[in-house]
């Protein structure tokens, strides 16, 4: 009965299009209807598949858990025509795969979506549960990638609007839609949803677009010479015609970005920034004609000032966090604890922490940053392996004291070990202000301290955490090159 | 003077009134076939000797010999705080409430603690300065985002002091909602049909919105008829007959509706109100996403006869 409604209304309109057509005023083709390079077809599937791959769907990786069984059509499901788009979810530990999703290419070189503001579809679920949708991954460059992880369904057909962040970018597109779903917003419980009448569409009635880098924050931060940023916290916000606004992720593509003073640093079309000269610059950003809230201030004074290179041989060597070494597994680089203020560290990947700054021998040099310093910890614990120094001597660390030193300032370098193993043993360096001032030409202050100077630390075979503790009196450090070594 | 029971639950008969939008698109598609032959706007408007017109080209405070200004938050004019429909917003004269500036009457609400309220904005009236007995009432505008703001483009009649509203009469030519983007409505208000159940009809745009560029609202009237047009779409007419059905319609609705119900009271002298209403009973308390300051800018005002 519904179908019947709508096709009669389909008629309605198509009857009126056509007498409005035929008596209408007469007008000249516009500069608009100059014929495109690539076809304009905005239809994805309405009963099948509009111009789409013979393979019409093609799944995500199945040897990384997308499960390609759940994916059809269904003859008794539409919410136009008689054919919709059919979608299992499957559970978590379905043994073909816990998760669904791909995307739909087009069948020739790509579409002229130029003329389009939004990607929409009609879609209902069998329970209210959450998917991801978009459009613009080809699984090739996915270079105008846009997508939406809250699709919330609905039980009934709902019409949703995925908004295209500058349509004039997509000149050339193949990636015509993207979903994935799992059972993350069910509790574990599989689901099916319908998809219908999904096309890039011309609304007019999306508004107040909104971009953002940075999270539509303004930071400021130090750059070095030779050093790289990406610029991160990259959205786009529109209000649909419901009031709502709407929040996708676009690839950086979309964006126009550039940089006020290019003699400090340029940007790349992918929003990669290279710092190249001393001064200050600020790094902006814009999609179409909309300049992006957020915005990042460089202040560059020169190269970055590093840390002196590690010279000891590696076999005499156990290292936590160093580019001259290969560090043991870390637990973490802050372990953001209970009363901590400590930023800074995060993750326990070595390659991946606060400032990648060029190394004085070529490649990467990775420097943790820490910042609203009270304590912290790198941890070799509970996840990993306690780490066996006791063939070792001495600690050594390279510390950057990143602001003034007070006569009341203190360091404090503590070791524990067994952590999680039920025993412990701790012992503390502290270093005075005397001490930190004891710094070379770049500010670094290189520590190598006795391993049993740590008093009260004695279980060498089970090292667990080496701490940096300030109470808050220096608040701004970088670390470097953190590892045991035999003397 | 706008009374406490104007609008009170009027968000009921917005989210009934929706069901009555489906017609929209086909009686607009009716009107296109035939706006195709002849001028659109001979089509909906017949009065164009203009009488009055504001362009607001003289930046700074609008023309004193035009327009006054309406302060507070509704107190001063005996009504419960709130204008009677428990908004938020306090009205000023201040510029950064209201001003002219680049050809544009701008009303700005912000948020900001002034006068123990949350809000601030403006509204604008011609009471005493220019009053009209039927003629075309247009104004060119673009409007606010978000939740919660409730600008409007209104008429009243000018003896609400003898005859108390509803009786004096009250003809919205347009009313918006913030988080309604594509929607704007008009109404009459009179005895025996008022507040809830005026007589009112929204007007969609099919393939733009109502705050990303102007639009021209106007209604023109007569003796025994009100048309109400955007960008010379005429969408609504409103006669002595309409309001007498209304009235008769919704006679059940009101405890002691008047005898005098169903009445036309749009025979006399009426004056202009602008302004921006933050929150209240029909659009809601703004949300944490609507955005402030919000402007509503005016192109321009003119009167026909």
């Amino acid at each position: 009965m519904k179908n019947m409604k709508f096709n009669n209304l389909k008629i309605t309109m198509l009857l009126t299009v056509l007498l409005c057509t035929v008596i209408s005023c007469e007008r000249d083709i516009s500069d608009d209807a100059t014929p495109a390079t690539f076809p304009t077809v905005g239809d994805i599937f309405t009963d099948t598949p509009i111009g789409l791959t013979e393979e019409f769907f093609n799944s995500f990786d199945p040897a990384e858990g997308a499960n390609v069984n759940g994916f059809g059509t269904d003859n008794g499901e539409a919410f136009e025509g008689s054919i919709s788009i059919r979608i299992d979810v499957p559970a978590p530990n379905d043994p073909d795969g816990g998760f669904i999703g791909g995307i739909f290419e087009d069948s020739g070189e790509g579409r002229n979506l130029t003329q389009y503001d939004a990607l929409t579809f009609w879609a209902k679920g069998s329970t209210t549960g959450i998917v991801e949708v978009g459009f613009g991954t080809d699984f090739v460059e996915n270079k105008y990638a846009v997508s939406f992880p809250n699709v919330q369904l609905s039980t009934d057909w709902k019409k949703y609007i995925i908004p295209i962040p500058d349509p004039s970018k997509l000149v050339q597109e193949r990636g015509m839609f993207l979903f994935s779903a799992g059972t993350q917003s069910t509790n574990g419980f599989g689901f099916t949803f319908w998809i219908d009448e999904l096309r890039f569409e011309n609304l007019g009635t999306l508004g107040q677009e909104m971009p953002r880098i940075f999270n539509g924050a303004d930071l400021t931060q130090e750059a070095f010479v030779g050093s790289s940023i990406q610029v991160s916290g990259i959205s786009y916000t529109v209000n649909l015609p419901t009031g709502i606004n709407q929040t996708v992720n676009a690839a950086p593509s979309y964006y126009s970005f550039s940089s006020s003073n290019e003699s400090v640093a340029t940007i790349s079309e992918s929003g990669l920034i290279s710092v190249t000269g001393v001064g200050t610059t600020t790094i902006t950003a814009s999609v179409g004609n909309n300049l992006a809230q957020g915005s990042l201030e460089l202040t560059s004074g020169g190269p970055f000032p590093s840390a002196p290179v590690p010279t000891r041989d590696a076999a005499n060597v156990v290292s936590l966090f160093s580019d001259a070494y290969s560090n043991v597994p870390v637990r973490h680089y802050n372990g953001f604890f209970q009363f901590a203020t400590t930023q800074g560290g995060a993750g326990s990947d070595p390659n991946n922490v606060d400032l990648q700054v060029p190394a004085p021998g070529g490649g990467v040099d990775n420097i943790i940053n820490y910042t609203e310093l009270n304590f912290v910890s790198i941890g070799t614990y509970e996840t990993v392996s306690l780490v066996d120094i006791s063939a070792m001597t001495h600690l050594h660390v390279d510390i950057n004291i990143r602001e003034a030193i007070d006569g009341s300032d203190f360091l404090r370098l503590s070791m524990e070990s067994g952590t999680g193993l039920g025993s412990t043993t701790f012992g503390s360096v502290i270093l005075g202000s005397a001490a930190l001032s004891n710094s070379d030409e770049n500010g670094w202050l290189s520590l190598d301290i006795p391993i049993s100077d740590f008093s009260g630390f004695s279980d060498l075979a089970n090292f667990g955490q080496l701490f940096f503790v300030s109470d808050g009196v220096i608040s701004d450090i970088w670390v470097d090159n953190v590892y045991f070594y035999n003397e | 003077m706008n009374n406490a029971i104007i609008y009170k639950e009027k968000n009921m008969k917005y989210i009934k009134s929706f069901n009555k939008i489906k017609l929209a698109p086909l009686f607009m598609v009716a009107l296109l076939v035939g706006a195709c032959n002849t001028d659109e706007t001979q089509e909906v408007t017949q009065l164009n000797n203009l009488v009055m017109q504001d362009e607001f080209d003289v930046d700074g405070a609008p023309d004193a010999s035009m327009w006054t200004y309406e302060i507070g938050d509704g107190t001063a004019q005996g009504l419960p705080a709130g204008w009677g429909n428990a908004e938020l917003q306090y009205y000023t004269d201040r510029p950064e409430n209201v001003t002219v500036e680049n050809g544009l009457l701008v009303i700005t609400a912000i948020e900001e603690s002034f006068e123990s309220s949350n809000y601030t904005s403006a509204r604008l009236t011609t009471q005493g300065l220019f009053e009209q007995q039927y003629g075309r009432f247009e104004a060119r505008i673009k409007l606010p985002t978000g939740k919660g703001l409730w600008p409007a483009f209104w008429l009243l009649g000018n003896d609400c002091d003898q005859n108390p509203w509803p009786q004096c009469g009250e003809i919205d030519v347009m009313e918006y909602l913030g988080n309604g983007p594509t929607v704007t409505f008009g109404s009459v208000h009179g005895p025996g049909y008022n507040g809830e159940f005026s007589v009112s009809k929204e007007y969609e745009l099919e393939n733009d919105r109502f705050d990303e560029g102007f639009h021209i609202f106007g209604i023109e009237w007569g003796p025994d008829y009100i048309n109400y047009y955007v960008d010379g779409d005429l969408y609504q007419t409103i006669t002595p007959s309409t309001v007498a059905q209304q009235a008769e319609d919704v006679e059940d609705e009101f405890i002691d509706a008047p005898e005098n119900a169903g009445e036309w009271v749009f025979n006399r002298p009426f004056y202009i109100i602008i302004n921006m209403a933050v929150g209240g009973n029909l659009p809601g308390a703004p949300n944490a996403e609507t955005e402030f300051p919000q402007r509503m800018f005016v192109d321009y005002v003119r009167v026909y006869n």
